[in-house]
């Protein structure tokens, strides 16, 4: 209904509006504005998992094939990346070394989360196993990752499963205590407390009101582990102690094209921009998750 | 002579050292004595309040006899039985009757869990329930202790301190426990939402017949709820009465000074006010004689060499641990 005023009325200009009106978003939107580091790493590492699964059918060729005539072929059409000392296709070789290095993160992740979170929470609970289990961490923490995993592929020979189990003895003591240190704050809640009060037994405790609890900062270390791993297969595998050369993976890529690269830096080139990209995902996506899931982390780890 | 029935709660002589252990190889250098001899009984349906400055003992004492941490010395009775030293698995049966409500409203519920399995864990432990009988008994807890059924597939930080204070009694109530320890369970409160998580509490006790560990700081909460109270300083009980008699005709000096500590709702009212010097001594190195010593207003040659014992001070039931019998009462 609108009343008509007479022409001499003396009303205020109708206002613009004070608060500029709000953005509609969508839900996607609304996610990558509030957490552009998770939706960044994420839509990268995706991209990536994509790369391994999809490697066979990204116009490759076999990337072991050998074509002596056509050697350390620059980057063209026909060579999307070029060839390397043996002529063998780095495109397909890049392609398909994405799938070692994701195995061996992802693994490597799995493998030392779990081994760490058992280790970390025997600790924190048990007041006996506590020194002794920490003081051999504190042993292994004590040597250079990368020279211990040396020494163990030396020991245990080249495979991708036993570069998976070199890396990861490497890491697990890092789980451990973060863990352990997690359980022992917990361990003094009031809740905990209440429940040993309520007559919960210990492996529910730890069941219900332990794990749960270490799980955000579990995950968040456990994406870091994954990015030192990737970063370890490919350090093995450049000097030579990694997965063996028959396989192709980026650190053996780059280990081969190291005599060449001042003359072919492309050898080298390509698949270190892959690792650097993928490291990259998974760290952004770790610091996304990390302020995600509690603000109070950022500074603790 | 009648034969006595047992208190619900008998404590006699406890003792709780925590040894201190210095240096890298631990070597033992003394301890803290955080409880050092307490005794009292308590009552079915009765609250007793146990009152004392910070360190003194008192959420040592309601810790010990919770039995989260273990008794240097002395004994614990819970109807006639002793408890102090049960076996794991009869101490679990244990629990079921002893229940505890803490301070912190904020960090004595599991975050990650909703509030029916907060309430449900106990009976759950105890095998008490199951199924719909459970969420029945659970319900009936949320009622008791008025808190709308709705909040059961919530999360305790969906709720404000005096909710979740009530959360944590439903869990203490759940086993149906006999005796419920309040580690101050209404300090970290607002004043209004303090009166009634206290009101609720004296409800609930008129209708289960709960006795109540009170651990206080807060004389005129204690006042308002209590039926006896206990005075502690440096982990020894200097004083115990019913409530009306600690309040109009306090014993132990240092009773008479944390009374006169207590705001009065009347600024004409002009009190003859007793303010205690220095800090509380530390009870790593206690003082030989009396506690109190250190800082008591009248204190005499025999406080320094001789320790006082618990000794009746007036009226029945009413003991205070004071060489002293002539004190001028405050005006």
């Amino acid at each position: 209904m609108s009343t008509t005023l007479p022409s001499d009325y003396a009303a205020a200009p109708v206002l613009a509006d004070v608060l500029p009106p709000a953005k509609k978003r969508g839900r996607v939107a609304m996610f990558v504005h509030r957490y552009p580091t998770i939706a960044i790493g994420g839509a990268l590492l995706a991209v990536i998992v994509a790369i391994a699964i999809l490697a066979p059918y990204l116009w490759t060729v076999d990337p072991t094939a050998i074509a002596p005539a056509k050697r350390t072929r620059a980057p063209s059409e026909l060579y999307w990346f070029g060839t390397d000392m043996l002529g063998r296709d780095i495109y397909s070789r890049v392609m398909f070394g994405t799938r070692v290095s994701l195995a061996v993160g992802f693994a490597v992740a799995a493998v030392s989360s779990a081994v760490g979170l058992f280790i970390g929470l025997c600790a924190g609970f048990v007041r006996i196993l506590d020194t002794v289990v920490m003081r051999v961490m504190d042993g292994l923490m004590s040597i250079p990752s990368i020279l211990l995993a040396i020494a163990l592929m030396a020991l245990i020979g080249a495979s991708v499963q036993n570069v998976v189990i070199a890396i990861s003895i490497a890491e697990i003591p890092r789980v451990a205590r973060l863990v352990r240190g997690v359980v022992l704050s917990l361990r003094e809640h009031a809740y905990v407390e209440a429940a040993i009060a309520s007559g919960t037994r210990v492996p529910k405790i730890i069941w219900r009101h332990i794990l749960p609890n270490t799980l955000a900062p579990l995950i968040v270390q456990a994406t870091f582990i994954c990015a030192s791993a990737m970063l370890a297969e490919a350090t093995l595998s450049f000097i030579g102690a990694g997965t063996p050369p028959t396989i192709p993976s980026w650190g053996n890529i780059m280990s081969e094209g190291r005599a060449l690269w001042q003359v072919k830096p492309f050898i080298v080139f390509f698949p270190a921009v892959f690792l650097s990209l993928t490291v990259l995902a998974v760290n952004l996506l770790g610091d996304g998750l990390r302020d995600a899931l509690d603000p109070r982390l950022a500074k603790r780890i | 002579m009648t034969i006595r029935t047992p208190p619900l709660l008998e404590v006699n002589a406890l003792k709780k050292h925590y040894p201190l252990s210095g240096g890298l190889f631990g070597g033992n250098k003394g301890a803290v004595y955080a409880l050092d001899g307490v005794s009292f009984t308590l009552e079915k349906g009765e609250t007793l309040s146990v009152v004392g400055e910070s360190g003194c003992g008192k959420s040592t004492l309601g810790k010990t006899i919770l039995r989260l941490v273990d008794p240097t010395d002395g004994e614990v009775f819970l109807d006639g039985e002793r408890i102090d030293n049960l076996p794991p698995s009869q101490l679990r049966q244990m629990r079921r009757r002893v229940q505890v409500v803490f301070q912190d409203p904020f960090s004595s519920l599991n975050p990650r869990q909703r509030v029916r399995d907060i309430i449900a864990e106990p009976i759950v432990n105890f095998g008490l329930a199951r199924g719909s009988e459970l969420d029945d008994r659970v319900a009936a807890l949320m009622d008791k202790v008025r808190l709308p059924r709705d909040a059961m597939r919530r999360f305790p930080h969906e709720f404000s301190g005096g909710q979740r204070q009530r959360i944590g009694i439903a869990r203490a109530l759940a086993p149906g426990s006999d005796l419920i320890v309040c580690d101050e369970a209404v300090s970290a409160l607002d004043v209004s939402v303090k009166a009634q998580i206290v009101n609720l509490l004296s409800d609930l006790q008129d209708e289960l017949g709960l006795a109540l560990l009170f651990i206080s700081h807060d004389l005129a909460i204690v006042e308002h709820l209590t039926h006896r109270v206990a005075v502690m300083y440096l982990g020894k009980i200097v004083e115990i009465a019913d409530r009306h008699a600690l309040f109009s005709a306090p014993h132990h000096p240092y009773t008479r000074a944390l009374l006169s500590a207590v705001p009065v709702p009347d600024p004409t009212i002009r009190r003859q006010r007793v303010i205690l010097k220095g800090d509380v001594p530390s009870p790593i190195n206690p003082p030989a004689g009396c506690r109190f010593h250190t800082r008591c207003p009248f204190v005499h040659d025999r406080c320094r060499a001789e320790e006082p014992v618990l000794r009746s001070a007036g009226q029945a039931g009413h003991v205070s641990a004071c060489h002293l019998d002539d004190i001028p009462p405050i005006s």
